[in-house]
């Protein structure tokens, strides 16, 4: 097997005293779908932003496509085709929906942002329709096509996405998934999923990892993942069955 | 309309990283100090083509007092971005003093007088022996602010700079995480913000002729209120704000007296806070989540 597009070792991040991740390994192979599930503040969210340098891993070390990233700044891990669409959307909300997407092309140097533009609005149509529309005025579902959007902008290898059905109702959900899986298949995007909607997301990835407490206590294929009696315990016997 | 090019720096700092910049009124104090000293050598130079003299001033005071404000974000607030909210606020503050201070120093305490270098008016009335009249300066004092925020306006709403700094504004961390750097559009607001409030120095000593190392401290803080009352963080709100406190000192000083027209502005500021906190032009914050 070739070496991991990202690889996490023995990273540790705190907040303050506060001990968020410990002595995490995760891999994510180019071309893959790998998802990482687990209660509120096992600590999904931190591991996504320590990839991205914000905050810093205290311990441990995160390679990227063969490049030691650990101490790099954010602004400048974010150029290198990495983009996040992250925990509770973060778009902008006084600039208008096209604006926003541009923000995503800003800085990674994409020539063609006309052609971009148009294949993010083709794999979500919702948005042509509301290019002159501020970001603010949107419904949620809305938002996270957006804040997904706004990442595919920068032409990113790797996708971090952060929750993307948080709040959603179960159709725009679908959506949502369905695009991520044609991204995957069409374009060979690799793609970071923290999800806490586990049955889904187990569907829909290659491989998974489960975070408890800030530690990974297992790893496999999704389907593997869900045939585990523990799983179904813990994350599935809560009428994730849609 | 001097107090609106300041009060712009204000708010777009307030707007990116959330912290009124005390030491903006003495950037400003500085500049009018840059400019009296560039003409000064011009004219010993022997340049007195004043249109000339005053392009090159113009821009010898925006460049070095914006080298001041970016020397201010480097060593005063910068190193204390992310800890705790009144921090940079008290830096700010010394900052100020320091300014001053080092002002009074090197160009001593005294008020430094100027002739006048555009003098002469348009004549709009004459009556009865009574004559209204516009000067030169005071249109050339509109011209400019004019001029000088419909640049600044274009450059925010329409370039990538702008685009990024108003994303820095609304979420610095989603920023990062787009790819820019965070530290140095922050820098590059300050530069901004300080070349604006030199430009606001120049037309400052220009119209009243004198200046002392102390004029920051009183203009800053009505610009402040000018900010506050056009609602802190928009830009046009800032430039509505600075022309409603000018007109409301001038009516104040005729109706009433001119040794309270501080009292006006600031009874303003007090009330603005009590009745509407937000500001004429200050958004609401209703944002869907």
């Amino acid at each position: 097997m070739t070496a991991p597009l990202l690889s996490l070792s023995g990273v540790s991040t705190y907040y303050g005293a506060i001990q968020a991740l410990k002595n995490v390994d995760l891999q994510v192979h180019e071309g893959e779908i790998v998802t990482l599930i687990g209660a509120n503040g096992a600590g999904k969210s931190t591991l996504m932003m320590t990839v991205c340098g914000n905050p810093r891993a205290r311990a441990g070390q995160i390679i990227y496509d063969g490049r030691d990233i650990t101490h790099e700044p954010t602004h400048l891990i974010m150029r290198r085709q990495i983009a996040q669409a992250p925990e509770g959307r973060r778009i902008f909300g006084r600039m208008t929906v096209y604006e926003n997407l541009l923000m995503g092309a800003e800085t990674s140097g994409q020539t063609n942002v006309p052609a971009l533009l148009d294949q993010v609005c083709d794999l979500f149509p919702r948005l042509r329709e509301r290019l002159t529309q501020r970001g603010g005025t949107l419904s949620g579902g809305e938002q996270q096509m957006l804040a997904i959007g706004r990442a595919l902008m920068a032409r990113p290898r790797l996708l971090l996405l952060d929750e993307p059905s948080l709040g959603l109702a179960p159709l725009v959900v679908r959506q949502i998934f369905g695009a991520i899986r044609t991204l995957n298949k069409e374009t060979g995007l690799t793609v970071l999923l923290v999800e806490q909607n586990a049955y889904q997301a187990l569907r829909l990835a290659h491989r998974g990892y489960v975070l408890v407490n800030g530690a990974i206590t297992m790893a496999g294929t999704g389907v593997e993942l869900l045939a585990r009696p523990e799983i179904r315990a813990a994350y599935l016997e809560g009428g994730h069955y849609t | 309309m001097i107090y609106g090019l300041i009060a712009v720096g204000y708010t777009m700092v307030y707007g990116i990283i959330g912290m009124i910049n005390f030491a903006h009124g003495d950037i400003f104090m500085v500049g009018a100090f840059l400019s009296l000293i560039a003409l000064l050598a011009l004219a010993g130079l022997g340049i007195t083509s004043i249109p000339i003299a005053l392009a090159l001033t113009l821009l010898f005071a925006a460049g070095l007092a914006a080298l001041y404000g970016w020397t201010v974000e480097r060593v005063a607030y910068r190193p204390l971005r992310g800890s705790f909210r009144l921090a940079p606020l008290i830096s700010a503050i010394g900052m100020s003093i320091v300014l001053q201070n080092f002002v009074q120093v090197s160009q001593g305490a005294r008020v430094k007088p100027m002739t006048a270098l555009i003098p002469g008016g348009w004549e709009l009335m004459n009556q009865d022996g009574f004559t209204v009249q516009l000067s030169w300066m005071q249109i050339a004092i509109v011209a400019t602010t004019l001029i000088v925020l419909t640049i600044f306006t274009w450059l925010v709403t329409k370039t990538p700079l702008g685009r990024t700094m108003r994303a820095c504004e609304q979420d610095l961390k989603m920023a990062g995480l787009l790819g820019i750097d965070t530290d140095r559009t922050i820098s590059l607001t300050f530069v901004i913000g300080a070349a604006l409030a030199a430009v606001a120095g120049l037309l400052f000593l220009l119209y009243y002729g004198v200046i002392d190392f102390f004029i920051g401290f009183l203009a800053g803080v009505k610009a402040f209120t000018a900010a506050v009352l056009g609602g802190i963080g928009s830009l046009p709100g800032a430039v509505l704000g600075g022309l409603l406190i000018g007109l409301i000192e001038v009516f104040w000083s005729a109706y009433f007296s001119v040794e309270y027209k501080d009292v006006a502005a600031f009874a303003i500021l007090i009330l603005v806070l009590i009745f509407r906190p937000t500001g004429i032009l200050g958004r609401a914050e209703v944002e869907k989540v």
